[in-house]
Formats: C-alpha cells, structure tokens, sequence
C-alpha cells in the first residue's frame, strides 16, 4: 500500500507517444519499450496524464457498482461537481433522489460537509490560528504535488480534512443511529470526479483509515441516473446550499471563507509557479490560497462527463438557486483536523547522502550538455535533462537519445568509408585495418540491439524507481 | 558543485531565473526545505538588486561542505552608503522599478535575515560584489 495510485496505464491502448511524459507536473512519467510508464512515488494523482492522453490510454481506478453488494446499506456522498452534469435547470433534490434510485439507500451532500469546513475555516482565521498564507487542503492532488515538490509550503496547508472524509464520517454516524448496523455493514461510496480522492480513501495522508469505502466516478454513475432522472419523484433531500455547493467550481471554497484577501489558483501548471512564489515569500500578504489541480475547480476534473465550461455555469445557477442552507453552529475542531502529521517525499531527491547528491548533479550536468536541447522526448523523458538524470542514476543510457545515437552511428560510418576509400586504388587493407573495420561493424551491430535489450533492462529497472 | 549564472540587466522578464534554477538545484539534491526556502529568498532579493541596481553583472552559486555560498557581481553605481542601504524601507530605485513592485528597501535587510553572513563589497562606480552564506 506504500504507493497506492489510482492512475494507471491500459498497455494495450498505449502507442507510445511523448503527451503524457511532457504534460507530467513532477515528471513522473517515462516511455520504455513503446508504453508509458509511472514512475509511482512520484505519482501525485493529479489526472493530467488523463486529460492530455489520445489513445485514452491513462486511467483512474475506481469501484463498480459491484461494490454496493458488500454492505446491507449503501450511502452515496455525492462530490458537488456531480449537480453540474445534467443541466442548469436540474435541482440537487432531483439529482439525490436520483441516487436512491440506482442502488444507494440514502445520500449525504459533501457539499453539506464543506459547509462546515468553511464554518471552520471562518472560525479558525478570527482566532488568528491558521497559518500565513494558508494553504487549502481540498484538492488532494496539489497537498500531494506541496510534498513532492514544494516540502517547505507543508507547514502552510491547513490541516482539515476533505469535504469527502467529513462527509463521511457524519453519514455513518447518521446511518448507525437510523439503521442500528454496525460499520462494517455499512457502504459510504464518494461518487468522484477526481483520481486523487481514490488514492485519499485507499492510502490517505492526512487520516489512518477513511470512512469511505470507495469511489465509483461520475462518468460510471451519469447514464445511470440520466435514465431515471426524467421519472424521479424529487424527495427533499438537499441540505447544502450556495456556500457548499459553490466548492464545484473555482472560487467556491474561498467564498466560503468570507475574505478579500485571497487567491484562486485552477490547473496543475498554474499551481507550480504560485507555489514557487510562496515558497520565496513573495505573497505573505495574502490570507488564503484555494488551488485545484484542475481547470475551473472540481468541474474540471478528469472523470466528469459534461464539459468544465458548461458544467461551471450549471453549478453557478444550481448553487444560486439552492440559496442559503440552514446555519452551522460551532465546530468542533478536533472532528475536522488530519490525524497524521504531513512528510515531505524524497521522490525527486537524487541520493540521501549530499556528497553524493552532488556527485550525481555534476555529472548530470555533464551528460546534459552532449544532449540536443530539443527536449522532443524521443527518449521517453520529458526533457533532455530528466533523461541526462535518467542515466546518472542508472535507468537509462545516453544512446536513448536518438540525436546522439545518430551521431555516433554516423561518426562510425565515416570512419568504415574513409577506410574503404584509402583503398579506392585497389591496394590490400592492413591487417590493423581490417580489425579496425571489424571492430566498428560490431559496435554498430551493438547499437543496434542495445535498443531492445536496453530497453528491457530498463522496464525491470524502472519498477524499483 | 558550482552554478554559474549571467544576470540581464535589461530584460526584466528572466529576473529571478537564476535563483528558481538554483532552488531546484537544492530541492534535487536533498537540502532541507527550510534551508531551501531561506537561500532562495536571499539569492532571489540579491538577483532583483544585480538587475535592479547593478545594470547586470553574474552570479556564482555553490554548494560547500557545510554551507551554501552565493556571490553577485556587477559593475554598477555601486552603493554610496552601506549603512544606509542596510535600513529597512530604504531604496534607491527609480520610479519605473517601484511601479513593477519593486524597490520597497527591504531587498539588503530581507538577505541579511535569511542568511547567516552576508558581506558587502561595493565601490562608488565601479560596481558592488555581495557574498551570501546559508549554513547547513
């Protein structure tokens, strides 16, 4: 369970090709032997690979429906992101009830549990206890991406659980006390739009065990509800209002928080270069950053069904109508906080000891500069750099590079011809000659076949990277 | 394992390109983030003075057995008064610079607090050099 991760690879449908590797936020991903490869504590679930992936080759594992007959009772915790598929005129009610329809027993709005999220939120910023600027926890993919890339923002994010884990925890006490089952007989299944909440429920960092049971994604539950949702007789099922439904989308959570002071990040490549400027201190004067590794927010994410733009509309007009929901009165802190202290990942370190660390760079820097710059990524690295640490730390070989290869094979070949030419008047070559022409038809020979067996080794080689 | 940078001293744009190179430099080989965050802090506010101030000039950057070591040179103005440049909120900056966000005199005091010596080498129109330390 070390490195659980629910994006993987369908080897069949991968061809090959440089998308996902140039795409990757923490170059988790390398082509060896014509297939993508994910390089997995580097992996941060963040969906890109999916998105950018024409061979629909990049998948996020998530539950069937299947899942549902291991409990007596199945409750749904659908994401908010989910109101946003079917329409702007759809209602929550509708939607909900939908859910009791195809299987779920009873439903609980995560978007309920944002709402107090944001009380807490609200709450802990009058106290003056949360940290400058602080960082949101919600999207599981930038926490990630914080300890991988940026470990000296950890202390920033403020540690409440997601919505999803809230929701969660207060759906099984409500259906404990109505149905008198014990946990283990009761589902809580995330309806997901996001890859990263799976890996949040199956090896979480911020909590010991999630009282989710799984995820199935939005895009495996919308033709389902589509084919009730006509029909369904809307039960008053909708508790959360504008303030948590709002968390679907770019904005939602940091109007929850009820600041001026505060900035909205959308899309992985965004994040990195606002996560850089906080990590130098340069916006200490602002109280509170809402990131999501998705464009426009949770709308955006890779298991929705309906398109971001649209779906961000839905939501605005789905959220205005629900208006406010009823009050939250005082949270209780220790309900909503991290069970586990944050770690930093050494994922992208090059050697746990420094003298070695740098040994390594020195010599990257060296392989690096015989490269092409071209970062085409014919190799199967993103860069010409990440391929040059590829070889320093073993799992690849300079020949990767097809531009270098192309050379010494044609440095080769000058060398045969210039001795068949010094020939061109008949003479006998010498017996150095000879052996020289042998010895450089074997290497070509070599060049050859280090592709494939090259390659080979690497796949091995890879699994422990 | 040393670094070696140019810094422009009219394109604006790559302003800060040296120390964001430098900082995942330390990331990748295994520094800790709060000695991270210090060295980049520090190199990123001399980087903004070299463009700033100095019209340009190089940079040096190394990690050392028990420290990082970051030098600056340029042959710029040079500072007139150390003293004074040391002060918080004390600037010479021109107004084009202020208006980018720059220029608010926190740039010498800023290096002097995140790193663990600094010195200062600077004479009236020839050019200043500034050497950083962060121990590790």
């Amino acid at each position: 369970m070390a490195y659980y991760h629910s994006v993987t690879l369908d080897r069949e449908r991968c061809r090959g090709c440089t998308n996902c590797i140039q795409h990757c936020p923490t170059e988790a991903i390398r082509v060896r032997g014509g297939k993508a490869k994910i390089i997995k504590d580097r992996c941060i679930d963040c969906g890109e690979c999916i998105r950018v992936c024409s061979s629909r080759a990049k998948r996020a594992v998530t539950d069937s429906f299947d899942i549902l007959k291991n409990y007596k009772y199945n409750i749904a915790l659908p994401a908010p992101a989910l109101y946003g598929q079917f329409g702007s005129d759809i209602t929550a009610d509708k939607i909900l009830s939908g859910l009791t329809e195809i299987g779920f027993d009873d439903v609980f709005e995560v978007a309920r549990a944002a709402e107090y999220i944001s009380a807490l939120t609200r709450k802990m910023l009058d106290e003056g206890s949360l940290p400058k600027p602080a960082i949101s926890s919600a999207c599981p993919a930038v926490v990630r991406l914080i300890t991988v890339r940026f470990p000296s923002l950890i202390n920033n994010i403020v540690n409440f659980l997601e919505p999803m884990e809230v929701a969660a925890r207060m759906a099984r006490k409500k259906a404990r006390e109505k149905t008198g089952l014990p946990d283990e007989e009761i589902g809580v299944i995330f309806i997901t739009p996001c890859p990263a909440k799976m890996t949040s429920i199956k090896a979480s960092i911020a909590v010991n065990k999630s009282a989710v049971n799984g995820a199935i994604s939005v895009n495996d539950v919308y033709l389902r509800l589509l084919g009730v949702l006509k029909n369904v007789k809307p039960k008053n099922l909708a508790k959360a209002g504008f303030e948590g439904i709002s968390w679907a989308r770019r904005g939602g959570e940091s109007y929850g928080t009820r600041l001026q002071n505060y900035i909205v990040v959308d899309g992985i490549q965004n994040v990195i270069p606002i996560l850089s400027a906080m990590e130098n201190e340069k916006l200490n004067d602002v109280r509170f950053a809402e990131f999501s590794a998705c464009p426009l927010g949770c709308v955006g994410g890779a298991l929705n069904v309906a398109n971001s733009y649209v779906s961000l509309n839905n939501i605005k007009n789905i959220a205005d109508r629900a208006g406010k929901s009823k009050p939250i009165g005082d949270v209780k802190d220790k309900d909503f906080m991290f069970e586990k202290q944050l770690g930093a990942s050494s994922a992208m370190n090059l050697d746990k000891d420094l003298t070695a660390a740098m040994k390594k760079m020195e010599e990257i820097e060296k392989v690096c500069e015989t490269m092409p710059q071209l970062d085409c990524g014919a190799c199967g690295a993103p860069s010409c750099k990440a391929l040059a640490e590829d070889v320093v730390r073993g799992y690849a070989d300079a020949y990767d590079c097809i531009f270098i290869m192309r050379e010494h094979v044609r440095n080769i070949t000058n060398e045969l011809y210039e001795i068949a030419e010094s020939h061109k008047d008949g003479s006998g070559m010498t017996s150095d000659e000879i052996a020289r022409a042998k010895e450089l038809s074997k290497k070509l020979l070599e060049l050859e076949q280090h592709q494939q067996s090259g390659y080979n080794f690497n796949i091995a080689e890879m699994e422990r990277y | 394992m040393l670094k070696h940078y140019d810094i422009s001293g009219t394109d604006f744009s790559v302003a800060g390109e040296a120390s964001s190179n430098f900082k995942v430099v330390l990331k990748k080989l295994g520094i800790s983030p709060d000695i991270v965050r210090r060295v980049s802090i520090a190199m990123y506010e001399a980087e903004i003075n070299t463009v700033v101030h100095g019209g340009g000039g190089e940079c040096d950057a190394e990690v050392l057995d028990g420290c990082v070591k970051i030098v600056f040179k340029d042959d710029g103005p040079g500072i007139e008064n150390v003293e004074l440049a040391m002060q918080e909120g004390y600037s010479t900056a021109s107004d084009t610079v202020r208006e980018l966000g720059f220029g608010a005199g926190m740039g010498l005091p800023n290096i002097k607090k995140y790193t663990d010596d600094m010195k200062i080498e600077t004479q009236v129109g020839v050019g200043t050099k500034i050497t950083l330390i962060v121990n590790l």
